[in-house]
Order: C-alpha cells, then sequence, then structure tokens
C-alpha cells in the first residue's frame, strides 16, 4: 500500500480521484482552494472554476441530475453565496451523488468571518461528514457521495483550516470505476415549482428520519472506550486535540455529524461519569444534545465559541492544569504587506492623496486597509463594495462626489457586476475602480472568465471589462496604469467629479505573476534629503534609518512609484544590472 | 527516539519556509515515523509572518505545536525567533538566522527592531546556534537557498543519519538544483 503525506484538501482532491467522481467545480478561497487545483491534475475530472460559488454547485447539480459523481468546493463564506440553489436542492434530490465541500475556518485567519457551517447542513437538512485527518478526508468523499446516492441528498463535508492545510500520512487507494447514472426526464423531482416541492417535502422529512438511523449505525460514529469518569464526544481535528489532553478519557467520536446518533450519545453518556461536549466554534452538537435531554456536564460554559482550540486550552478546562509555560516576548508585529511592485500601492496612494471615501472589497487589496496607506472605509464581503457605495450616496447624496468603490478583476466577476447594474439603473453616481491585476492573487494566482485560461491552464475565451461595463450602461470607462501615479491622480479627480456612474480600469498584472524587466533602484544618498515621502507608499523594500531612505535590492522590483513620489530625484536605478 | 519530536519553522513570507518542510517531512517519514505538519496560507503569505509546524514521533494526534513543546526552532529571522522563543521546551534547540527583515510596522515608525534580539533569543534558549544564511547563501551565488543552509545547520543538531537528510534534498529539490542545494545543506552543516 503506497502511503503519502497530503494536506486535508490533496486528500480530498485524491478522494475525488479514486471514488468516481467526474465533474468538480469551485470558486477560490481560502482554505479551500488548493482541493480544485489538485483535482486539476487527474485528468478522469472535467474541473473549473467557476465565477462564484453559487454558479459553482449549479454546475455540480447540473452534472449530479445528468448522473455524474460530482464535488464543489468552497471556502465557509461561500456557502452563503450558494445557499439559495443548496436549499432547494435538497427537496430535489440527487442522482449522482454529489458533495460540497465547506472549508471553514475557525480562527479567521484568512477571512472576514467565523460561521459555523455545520448549522447550514442542519438548516439545509443534509448529511454532514467531519473528517479529523487526511485519511478520512479522502475516505469521506467515498462515504458522502455513497450516502448522498443511498439517501438522495447532497451531502456537506466540512473541515476546518487545521485539517485542509494540515499534512497527515494516507493510503492511496485505486481508483474506481467512472460511471454515469442513467438520466431520466423526471419533472415531478426536479422542477421546483410548489405543488412538486410540496410532494417532495415529505419525502425530505421522511429521509431525514432514515439518516438519524443510520447515523446510529454507521462506523463513522464510533466510542473508544477508556476510563469511564470522563467521556468526551467530539468531531473534527478536535478528536486529536482530545486524544493527546485527555488520554485516559472515553470518547464518541462522530464523524457523521448531522443527524446526530441521539440515541448512541444517550447510552454513552449514561456509562460516563461527567460527560463533556468538545467542539470548535459553535454548541452545535451541544445544544442539541441538551435538547434530547441528555445531562452535559461541560461544554461552551467552561470552552469558548472563538477561535481554534488546542490540546492544553482542553487541559485547562476539563482537567483544570495550566499547562502554558514562558510567557511570550513582547516583539513588534509583521502583518502581511502589499508585495513590492504591487499594482494596487499606486492605487491607495492615489485615493488617499485624494482624501475619497472608499469602499473595499475582497482580496489583496484589503491590505490596503492597513498603515501607512489606510485608504478603506468599509470592507463587508465578495461584491459588497460597489452596492455600498451606492447605499453611502443614497443615505448621503452630499458625498456623491467623495465615493470611490474598490473591487478585484475576478471579484467584480464573481458578484461585482450586479452592483454595477444596480448603481447605473438607481442613478448611483460613484466612481468604481476595477483593480485589474488579472488574477485571483489572494489566494495563490488562480485562473478566472477574464484571464484566457482555464483551471488547467487551457486557453479560454476573455470577458471583456471595458464593453462589459458599457453594455451595463456606464458611459465613462476608462483604462489606466495604476503605475503611473500622475494619470491615476488625473482619473480619480475627474470621474468623482462628474454625476454619473464611471469606471476606471486600474489594469496592470500582479507583480508575482510578470517577470521583472525594470532595473531595481536604489537611492542616491548624497540627493536624499530624508523627507520620507518614499515612505509614505508603504512598500516593504524601502527601509528608513541615519535619516536616509535605503531601498533592499532583494525585494525591489523597480515598479517605479517612490521614483515618482521623490521630489528630489534621489531614488535612481541600480548600475550594473 | 523519545515520544514525539516538534519542531517549528518560522520567518517571514516568501523565505522559503515551505520547502524546507517539505524535505523535513520526506526525511522523517524515512525514519518510519508518523508524521504530521500543519501551516497556515493565505494573508500570511504576503509578507506577514508565517509559521509551520512538524511533529514526528511512533504515533502523532494534535499537529499543534504549543508553548513550551517544541523541541527545534528554525527561525530563518531574528525578530521571528524572538516572537516564537516561548514555544521552545526545557532542552529546546533554536537555529536562528541572523538576517534581519523589517517588518511594516517598523518601517512606518510604529514599533522598534529589537537591537538585541540575538542576546534575548540566548537568554531563553537552553542551545542556540547562530549562523549568517543569507551571506552562506549568497556565497553559494543563490540568496534562495538561505532555506537549505539552515536546514543543514539544524540536521546537525538532530539525530538523524546524513543519508537520509541528502535522500530527502534529492527526492523534493528539482534535479537542476540538486547540487546547488547539496552545497548549501552542507555549508549549513559546517557552519
Amino acid at each position: 500500500m503506497t502511503k503519502a503525506l497530503l494536506t486535508g484538501n490533496e486528500a480530498i482532491a485524491r478522494g475525488a480521484y479514486e471514488y468516481g467522481v467526474s465533474v468538480a467545480s469551485a470558486y477560490p478561497g481560502t482554505p479551500s482552494t488548493e482541493i480544485l487545483e489538485n483535482i486539476a491534475n487527474y485528468k478522469e475530472i472535467r474541473a473549473q472554476w467557476s465565477p462564484n460559488e453559487k454558479v459553482a454547485l449549479e454546475v455540480a447539480i447540473g452534472a449530479s441530475i445528468a448522473g455524474a459523481r460530482a464535488l464543489v468546493a468552497m471556502k465557509h463564506v461561500g456557502v452563503n453565496v450558494a445557499a439559495d440553489p443548496l436549499f432547494t436542492f435538497t427537496y430535489t434530490g440527487v442522482n449522482g451523488g454529489l458533495v460540497l465541500i465547506s472549508a471553514d475556518d475557525p480562527g479567521m485567519h484568512s477571512s472576514q468571518n467565523e460561521q459555523d457551517n455545520r448549522i447550514y447542513a442542519r438548516f439545509a437538512k443534509i448529511g454532514l461528514l467531519e473528517p479529523t485527518n487526511s485519511q478520512e478526508a479522502k475516505d469521506m468523499v467515498g462515504q458522502a457521495l455513497a450516502i448522498s446516492e443511498r439517501f438522495d441528498v447532497p451531502v456537506m463535508l466540512r473541515t476546518t483550516t487545521r485539517v485542509s492545510h494540515s499534512k497527515t500520512l494516507v493510503e492511496l487507494g485505486e481508483p474506481q470505476e467512472r460511471t454515469l447514472k442513467e438520466y431520466k426526464k423526471d419533472a415531478r423531482k426536479y422542477v421546483a415549482v410548489p405543488a412538486n416541492a410540496k410532494a417532495r417535502t415529505g419525502v425530505k422529512e421522511q429521509r431525514l428520519l432514515e439518516m438519524a438511523e443510520f447515523s446510529e449505525q454507521t462506523e463513522l460514529n464510533q466510542i473508544e472506550w477508556n476510563e469511564k469518569k470522563i467521556g468526551v464526544v467530539t468531531s473534527g481535528i478536535v478528536y486529536e486535540y482530545v486524544k493527546e489532553a485527555l488520554p485516559e478519557a472515553s470518547i464518541l467520536k462522530l464523524g457523521f455529524t448531522n443527524p446526530l446518533p441521539l440515541k448512541k450519545i444517550a447510552s454513552f453518556a449514561a456509562e460516563v461519569e461527567q460527560l463533556w461536549v468538545i467542539e470548535e466554534l459553535e454548541p452545535f452538537m451541544e445544544d442539541q444534545i441538551r435538547a434530547a435531554g441528555i445531562t452535559v456536564h461541560g461544554g461552551k460554559a467552561e470552552l469558548t465559541r472563538l477561535g481554534e482550540y488546542s490540546p492544553s486550552l482542553l487541559r485547562k478546562a476539563v482537567l483544570g492544569i495550566d499547562s502554558t509555560a514562558k510567557a511570550p516576548v513582547a516583539a513588534p508585529i509583521r502583518p502581511p504587506v502589499l508585495c513590492p511592485g504591487c499594482p494596487h500601492r499606486g492605487a491607495f496612494y492615489a485615493l488617499k492623496n485624494n482624501r475619497k471615501l472608499v469602499t473595499g472589497d475582497i482580496g489583496c487589496y484589503t491590505l490596503g486597509s492597513l498603515a501607512p496607506l489606510e485608504s478603506l472605509d468599509t470592507t463587508i464581503c465578495m461584491g459588497a463594495s460597489i452596492p455600498v457605495a451606492l447605499g453611502m450616496e443614497k443615505a448621503r447624496p452630499d458625498q456623491a462626489e467623495n465615493l470611490v468603490a474598490v473591487i478585484g478583476d475576478s471579484t467584480f466577476l464573481h458578484s461585482g457586476i450586479t452592483g454595477l447594474i444596480d448603481t447605473v439603473y438607481n442613478k448611483g453616481t460613484a466612481t468604481i475602480m476595477i483593480l485589474d491585476n488579472s488574477i485571483t492573487a489572494m489566494t495563490g494566482h488562480q485562473h478566472h472568465a477574464a484571464t484566457g485560461q482555464t483551471l488547467q491552464g487551457e486557453p479560454a475565451s476573455q470577458v471583456d471589462f471595458e464593453a462589459l461595463c458599457r453594455a451595463v450602461g456606464v458611459k465613462r470607462v476608462r483604462v489606466v496604469d495604476p503605475g503611473d501615479l500622475a494619470a491615476l491622480d488625473q482619473a480619480i479627480k475627474e470621474e468623482t467629479a462628474v454625476r454619473e456612474p464611471s469606471v476606471i480600469i486600474a489594469r496592470r498584472p500582479c507583480a508575482l505573476i510578470v517577470k521583472q524587466t525594470e532595473p531595481r533602484l536604489r537611492v542616491n544618498h548624497d540627493a536624499c534629503t530624508g523627507c520620507r515621502m518614499c515612505m509614505r507608499i508603504g512598500c516593504p523594500a524601502i527601509s528608513f534609518a541615519d535619516k536616509k531612505s535605503t531601498i533592499d535590492p532583494a525585494l525591489c522590483v523597480g515598479c517605479g512609484l517612490c521614483q515618482q513620489v521623490c521630489k528630489f530625484g534621489a531614488i535612481v536605478p541600480e548600475e550594473g544590472q | 527516539m523519545k515520544g514525539t519530536v516538534s519542531i517549528l519553522l518560522v520567518g517571514v513570507g516568501g523565505q522559503g519556509t515551505i520547502l524546507a518542510s517539505k524535505i523535513l517531512t520526506d526525511v522523517a517519514m524515512r525514519q518510519g515515523y508518523d508524521v504530521k505538519m500543519t501551516e497556515i496560507h493565505g494573508m500570511a503569505q504576503r509578507g506577514g509572518s508565517v509559521v509551520t509546524q512538524v511533529r514526528m514521533g511512533e504515533k502523532v494526534h494534535s499537529p499543534l505545536i504549543e508553548p513550551g513543546q517544541a523541541d527545534y526552532i528554525v527561525a530563518f529571522e531574528q525578530l521571528e525567533a524572538l516572537r516564537w522563543m516561548h514555544f521552545l521546551n526545557e532542552t529546546g534547540t533554536v537555529v536562528v538566522n541572523t538576517q534581519r527583515i523589517m517588518p511594516m510596522t517598523v518601517i512606518i515608525g510604529a514599533a522598534e527592531y529589537p537591537g538585541d534580539a540575538l542576546e534575548q533569543i540566548k537568554a531563553g534558549a537552553p542551545n542556540m546556534v547562530q549562523l549568517d544564511a543569507l551571506e552562506i547563501a549568497k556565497q553559494l551565488g543563490n540568496m534562495r537557498v538561505v532555506n537549505v543552509v539552515l536546514l543543514g545547520a539544524m540536521a546537525k543538531q538532530m539525530d538523524i543519519p546524513k543519508e537520509d537528510w541528502l535522500a530527502g534534498l534529492e527526492a523534493t529539490v528539482p534535479a537542476r538544483f540538486l547540487e546547488l542545494n547539496r552545497q548549501a545543506f552542507q555549508a549549513g552543516y559546517d557552519s
């Protein structure tokens, strides 16, 4: 048996390969992105980036109805976007099995919120699996698909950052045969009009009862007997923390967590002195266990709803042992920054100089909120920048000339277009800046519908942003190079002054995907007056000491932004390149 | 080997901690150990603090290393070593690259880079190995091999046969860079 050290995401991709998935779709989002990137390596699977999670799920639904096994992957907040088709697909049910991967992010390592998507599974009345490690992540893809087909229901496979981004050993298996189930037109099942959906409600409720019985029987939910003083009900990565922190405890490890095996939990609880329910984020299991009349000795009251758990946190809460050693040394924090040469830097510098009220969006450019650029007023979710600007204008018409919405190219395709249509239709006048770096940068450079390449790097058609904006009714569309501060400044001044919506496309590719062609720069210390103007752009390659600026040649990519802000011509190309 | 060995690789986004951890986990698997490795992607990649946690042993449960638990810290930068020092255990070893990379908080004058970082690290570490891995890498003609230089320095402190390290390098590094990386490993090992 071949063993490999895989991340949870790599293991899920491997599971898709081994368990007969034919169609896979996703929109990138940390910590889920690598699932589709790895699936793309398996030629047997037709895999794609979709413009957003709703579309990705709908593609997977189509594949399922047509008879294929389908996988769709997204980060936790992506399920909010995909919730609409999810909640009706749970009525129609599947043909080929469908597994939805929800990669949650306790601790918000890379997210704007910390929502617990297990609650979605209960709300939508679908099956829910929670892997503990990469082996289980791979196996559970197969189990999820089998459950999906057996109960005619979409199934959620919910990971967390620590499962998705931890590498653990996985036994690799041979792929099973890929077969299509027969497709027969069945309008009463797949056309969700009220009459049909009403009939399906009964099916949905009956299926939930059957899944509850399955939950009682399945080996996915297992008791590990040990001492009976402390019994722990747990799931996911937290199981590993329990094993480490409470080696003497008996454990009811739940891999299938919706519906919960309440009878099994009750009989486990009856055998132990203290029942603990240990789960990160919401008391998803605990609330249901308490509601079933089972006495819970310890749970959220002793632990926390916030952030990630750890073995030491459990030792302290359950055993009262404070194992924290030395206190951390005070060290200046090192926040993430816009890279040297990042095209967003020029855009935010120009917006700051023009003192605009800037509504922001989700991507690398959210870093424009950090010092020294500090240019953003709001960030809510994917696509919110444009409608938030419209709402601000409706509330404060006097701010009309001050409002700029900034949104990246990938985010604009994800859910920015509808906001732009709303702005035009409802007579908004804000200026919209599409920060077009021609890639989905923050998640690690994924292609999208405007890059001209597919997930697999094959040539594809390219969305024309200028034509698209004009087509929805924007008359003023202009393209500027965000590496040219004077042109940017002029565009911002002119477009915010007019009383009609306008779009500035600030176009320059991400500095990490273009080969450096410009000469690196250095500071001529004889000419440098120590005015610190170049420090205002927040470039990590520039530092200041002994009243002079210095450029680190290892970091500089020669973008020239600092040269444009230096009033004394002190920044010059490095010789001998 | 006693129970579980816990190793933290800490640095600044873009310094190559991920390749170093790939080599390290490959070497651990060659010892027949259970291995777990965890790291955080995303925001942290953009020049922020990065940490990779590697644990190896007969049976490893949690992939997380907690304060006071690390047997080794390999720090790619002084300030990052300081930030993670409280993770070192009572007998732990820290291998620190003397390179300094200014964080944005220091660049904009909101904080000061601790001038005595190395002294503070030394005071808190039972064992400390310091080396200028950037300078060694420059002499080898490629600044990007800083990670393998540091791995070489750590390998010398660990109880794993050198040939397994070299096999790990061979399995992980692209063929055209293998010789350079062998030299980098040796230079770190000899430093």
